[in-house]
């Protein structure tokens, strides 16, 4: 029941958290009509919020951001659904298995025999990748040779993950009017999605070196390597979209805190399909208004005055998945039902639990999975932590949206803040890695980083 | 002029007196309902009670924690620091209010009863009364001049000593309370209750009575106060991560972290500088214009000066000398040229006027005619008056004739000329009708029963304000010149000024339907202005500054009244009003930025004994880069240093962060770089001196 339940607020709110296996819970058909509908329909809202948003930023003077059901409709016929039966069949032509076939029973060579899932597995990984949902059909999810068969298909899994939400920069750049508004955003989650990946790499690499090993191969699947491997993990970290195609868990303590780092900024590097874009205009407010006094005007944004009601509700929206990322892990950490799921003791423990409410606050999917989180305690929380993840940041941010809808537009002179230029792009980044870095250095300090000193020495 | 006023009224706010007040001030203001206004604050006082409670509690159970006590201490230095930068940023106020309210003291009154007149006491006095003023008395309360002209001391008001013309009718007749008649006798009508005259309002506005949040403030405080809560998750979540830790390093559960210790963690993060500073920007904004001897009925207006876009500024005083000057001299047929100089250079020495002024110079200039010594026997000046509007010289020459050079428009010498059987030449008249239709001043000057020539006084375009129209232009500012000139003249001096655009023929109406169509188009406006005409305008427009020699109509319609009456104040306002959201900006910057240090000092410190091997310090310690030398010590420093930098940002916010007129983007290059890099570099060096006296004086 729990676990129903849990699934179905993973798949609503694009989180796909899967506290189960797919291929011994699930049939073909909750498979095909529950989660792969969800995959469109939690993909197709966050371009309709962003799309909300936007108007709400463009519009001026009226109280109208535009139909919910004509944006969410044209979003999943015209973007999700198309590149969806491109990927799809590509991804079948790779390998990737697609039939309503029953399981197949194979003996194998040591005379035992094995029961082989089959299933309509392309179709959902192509959305599943679009969508930023990340909810594999097998439980193994991309590191499966049936999602993931070939590198070729790996390139392209990873490309799904981040083609949309990169395109949505774009998109916002012509909506507002100004490509250098999109491109300075598209830069942004670059360097950041950069700055994540080479950490990562250092981290995994140097540490081979210390140990006198070539490479750190645990969790990982030998077809891919840790160099695929990795910036898979960075690349679905920072788009909330969770999938994998190695073992989290078995990071190396740096690689795996910029995963979950990536996750506690509010998935806004890339991110999720629309989510991540707003998520960025809501940081792109917050920058707005500590910075844009500094020019001696009250602050604005494309024209529009950030208001008392406007920061309260970006706070809100940035405070929702803070809370239940510090509460719920602080809770976790210290009753019995949290820490009897883990795996591991010591710092790397602490790691598992705050992944583990990170994901479901971020609404990324992916999991430390030492943690066993099919338990009530887990289910419960993580379920009640994706929902705060996800409408605790839209409706705030759809207030806003509404909010400023109906304000005035100061048209831009040489005295206004400008937020297409290199230097708000270095302001946002600092404010996105201050927010985040303060709110959780303490309890980052005391997971992975004290797991990496202890490592080194 | 300017200049001096301004200097007479400065009040040092570093002087005894104000400091002493403002140290008391900051022990009343620990009352817990003033400080709940700021949260920040009322965080950190909160948990200087708390930890206090503990210390105490700690020594009566027989242990006395010398590093409690100094956290306790500081943490309540850290409140009365802000406390006393909003007392001393009050100080001057106060101070100036004082000044106020001893001009209105039993101030005793005449006034008109059915044709009686009676004394009563200021106080007594209603609206629509009717009072006498006569030389040397003082106006017992505001109202507008109903019967005859006077000239009025206002120093009390305004600090300028040089006396106004006030008389009925037209934009000059309102009068202050509390300012004193110097000549002659008016009738004034009392046009305030008591209560809430000008001088009232005055003295509210700069005790700080009746301030309120301004709408950014407002904003801020939420900022501030959402911070506050993600720091104080990440503070009380802490104990949580920590117990974890403390088991898995295999210790004890009471090694946990004590309350003052998060207490002082928590406060360190929270942005205590921008929170403790915050009102004190605030009030120091409004302060500053005071200097500037302009008063903001409220925050908002400041604030709202910044972000005016639009300035419509009315070209006499503002763009042209207020004054016209002599730029020519037409002589009469059958007059030389020297000959005409003279005479209106001796006409014009008991002239006063800078009009006057200017004629005696241009002739020196042009013609060489040096001012002359001459025996006051022979002569007798003749003053401009109100009455007659001509000036003039009668001397007595050698021969016993009398030569009477009279100056003034051409009316009252046609009529000066002709009471004296002279008549008026058909040219002189043509020259005087051809240069008043080019928006210049012709005056006429003439002998006994002649005419000698025109004057041309003409609009001169102040120096250096084509260089501030570009430097407002820099700054995104647009400026409209107002006049009531015609196209061609306005089209003239609009290019001559650097104007951006110009309205001419303007009415009153025209300019309410202009700020109207820009306000429309999203702009912020601001203008200045003075008649009763403009009070529409006035208050229409975002901000209004009315000059204090308007009327009193304009100066209710504004949002702020100019006490010098000086048009260009205009541009000073908006500037203080950008500096004053630049200061709160940079503050808040700086105030963030500022964690990243104190995390490195505390967090290490907590940590110390966790996942420790073989008598080694713990891991954690690595993030300790400031090599700060014990737990004890780097928690103190980081909370002392985070109650100094309130004291020393005190001047900070109340001078203002200095303003240029540059571009956005240069202005923000700049202030990132002193207060968001500054801010994030200062902190480290901060404590880790602070840390090192701490240590060499065995504090800790």
């Amino acid at each position: 029941m729990l676990l129903a339940l849990n699934t179905s607020i993973s798949f609503v709110t694009n989180t796909n958290w899967q506290s189960y296996a797919g291929e011994t819970t699930l049939s073909f058909l909750v498979q095909m009509a529950g989660l792969t509908v969800q995959n469109f329909l939690s993909a197709a809202t966050g371009i309709a919020v962003l799309l909300a948003v936007i108007r709400g930023l463009t519009r001026k003077s009226t109280s109208y951001i535009g139909n919910f059901w004509t944006d969410a409709t044209r979003s999943v016929l015209y973007i999700l659904l198309p590149l969806s039966l491109l990927f799809a069949i590509f991804l079948a032509g790779q390998g990737v298995v697609q039939t309503f076939h029953p399981y197949v029973t194979a003996t194998t060579l040591n005379g035992t025999e094995q029961v082989i899932p089959l299933g309509p597995v392309s179709s959902q990984i192509a959305i599943k990748q679009l969508g930023t949902n990340g909810g594999g059909f097998f439980n193994a999810n991309s590191a499966h040779p049936f999602e993931n068969p070939t590198p070729f298909s790996n390139f392209i899994e990873m490309l799904a993950i981040l083609l949309i939400p990169s395109s949505l920069t774009f998109m916002y750049g012509r909506l507002i009017g100004s490509g250098r508004q999109g491109w300075t955003i598209f830069l942004v989650m670059l360097t950041l999605l950069l700055s994540g990946l080479a950490v990562s790499y250092y981290s995994e690499f140097n540490y081979s070196k210390s140990d006198g090993l070539n490479l750190i191969m645990e969790g990982k699947e030998a077809r891919f390597g840790p160099g695929n491997s990795v910036l898979w993990s960075v690349i679905t970290t920072s788009t909330s979209n969770g999938s994998v195609n190695t073992m989290m868990d078995s990071l190396t303590p740096l690689a795996g805190m910029v995963g979950m780092f990536n996750i506690m900024l509010g998935e806004v590097i890339f991110g999720g399909v629309g989510s991540g874009m707003y998520g960025m205009i809501l940081f792109i407010i917050l920058t707005v208004f500590i910075a844009g006094l500094m020019v001696g005007r009250s602050p604005e944004f494309l024209g529009k005055k950030i208001e008392a009601f406007e920061v309260r509700m970006a706070i809100v929206a940035i405070l929702s998945p803070n809370l239940v990322i510090l509460m719920f892990s602080a809770f976790g950490s210290i009753i019995t039902p949290g820490i009897s799921s883990l795996n591991n003791p010591g710092p790397h423990g602490l790691s598992e639990i705050l992944y583990c409410f990170s994901s479901a606050a971020g609404n990324n999917g992916s999991s430390f999975a030492g943690l066993n989180a099919n338990t009530p305690f887990y289910n419960i929380l993580t379920g009640t932590g994706m929902i705060i993840g996800r409408f605790g940041v839209m409706i705030p941010l759809l207030a806003i949206a509404g909010n400023m809808a109906e304000k005035k537009i100061t048209p831009s002179s040489d005295g206004t803040f400008r937020t297409d230029t290199w230097m708000f792009g270095l302001l946002l980044i600092a404010v996105i890695l201050i927010v985040g870095g303060l709110t959780f250095f303490p309890a980052l300090s005391l997971g992975p980083l004290v797991e990496h000193l202890l490592l080194i020495k | 002029m300017l200049m001096e006023s301004r200097q007479k009224k400065e009040i040092n706010l570093f002087t005894g007196r104000i400091i002493i007040t403002a140290f008391r001030e900051s022990f009343i203001k620990l009352s817990p309902v003033k400080l709940v206004r700021n949260p920040v604050m009322f965080i950190v006082f909160t948990g200087a009670v708390i930890s206090t409670l503990v210390f105490i509690k700690n020594l009566l159970a027989g242990h006395f924690s010398g590093f409690e006590l100094q956290i306790s201490i500081w943490l309540w230095f850290t409140v009365l620091f802000a406390n006393f930068s909003e007392a001393i940023a009050e100080g001057r106020g106060k101070a100036q209010a004082e000044s106020l309210k001893k001009s209105k003291i039993n101030i005793k009154a005449i006034r008109l009863s059915s044709g009686r007149e009676e004394f009563v006491l200021a106080t007594e006095l209603k609206k629509g009364d009717l009072v006498v003023c006569s030389a040397g008395s003082i106006i017992p309360s505001d109202g507008e001049v109903v019967e005859g002209i006077a000239s009025v001391d206002e120093s009390a008001i305004t600090g300028e000593s040089a006396p106004v013309i006030r008389e009925s009718g037209g934009d000059r007749s309102a009068v202050t309370g509390g300012t004193k008649v110097i000549s002659d006798r008016i009738v004034i009508k009392i046009t305030a209750e008591q209560g809430s005259t000008f001088l009232d309002h005055m003295i509210a506005l700069v005790e700080g009575a009746k301030r309120q949040k301004t709408p950014n403030e407002i904003a801020l405080t939420i900022l501030l106060s959402g911070l506050t809560v993600i720091f104080f998750m990440a503070v009380v979540t802490l104990p949580a991560f920590f117990s974890y830790s403390l088991d898995s390093s295999g210790l004890p559960k009471e090694m946990n972290l004590s309350l003052p210790v998060l207490i002082s963690l928590l406060v360190c993060l929270i942005p205590t500088t921008i929170g403790g500073l915050l009102s004190a920007i605030g009030i120091s904004g409004m302060d500053r214009l005071l200097q500037k001897n302009v008063i903001a009925t409220s925050g908002k207006a400041v604030e709202a000066a910044g972000d005016v876009d639009v300035l419509l500024l009315d070209k006499t005083g503002t763009i042209t000398l207020g004054n016209r000057m002599a730029t020519d001299f037409i002589p009469a047929e059958g007059v030389s040229a020297e000959e005409f100089a003279d005479a209106a250079q001796l006409s014009s020495l008991a002239d006063e006027t800078p009009e006057g002024r200017s004629i005696v110079v241009f002739a020196k200039e042009k013609y060489n005619l040096r001012g002359r010594t001459l025996n006051s026997a022979e002569t007798v000046m003749i003053k401009f008056t109100a009455k007659t509007r001509i000036s003039g010289i009668d001397i007595r020459l050698p021969d016993g004739k009398i030569k009477c050079y009279r100056k003034g428009a051409s009316e009252s010498i046609k009529k000066f000329i002709e009471d004296n059987d002279g008549f008026f030449p058909q040219n002189v008249k043509e020259t005087v009708t051809r240069l008043a239709t080019q928006g210049a001043t012709p005056l006429v000057v003439a002998d006994n029963n002649k005419v000698l020539g025109v004057i041309n006084l003409k609009d001169i375009v102040k120096g250096g304000i084509k260089s501030r129209f570009e430097q407002l232009r820099t700054m995104g500012i647009r400026t409209v010149m107002i006049t009531g000139d015609n196209p061609l003249t306005a089209a003239a001096i609009a290019a001559e000024a650097g104007v951006d655009d110009f309205m001419a023929e303007a009415r009153p109406e025209d300019k309410l339907s202009r700020i109207r169509i820009e306000q429309a188009n999203g702009h912020l406006v601001g203008m200045i202005g003075d008649g009763t005409n403009d009070a529409p305008a006035l208050a229409q427009a975002d901000v209004g500054i009315a000059m204090n020699t308007g009327t009193q109509a304009a100066r209710e319609a504004g949002n702020m009244v100019d006490l010098d009456s000086n048009p260009t104040k205009l541009i000073e306002v908006v500037e203080t009003g950008k500096q004053l959201l630049m200061t709160r900006g940079a503050l808040t910057t700086f105030s963030i930025a500022n964690d990243v240090a104190k995390y490195f000092a505390i967090i290490p410190a907590l940590a110390l004994p966790l996942y420790t091997s073989a008598g080694k310090p713990g891991p954690l310690s690595a993030l300790n880069v400031m090599h700060l030398a014990t737990p004890e010590s780097a928690i103190l420093s980081a909370v002392v240093f985070n109650a100094l930098i309130i004291i020393a940002l005190i001047p900070l916010a109340l001078k203002g962060v200095r303003y240029r007129p540059l571009p956005a983007e240069r202005v923000l290059g700049e202030n990132i770089l002193i207060y968001g890099a500054g801010g994030l570099i200062s902190p480290f060096i901060g404590i880790k001196l602070i840390d090192i006296l701490l240590n060499s004086l065995h504090l800790v």
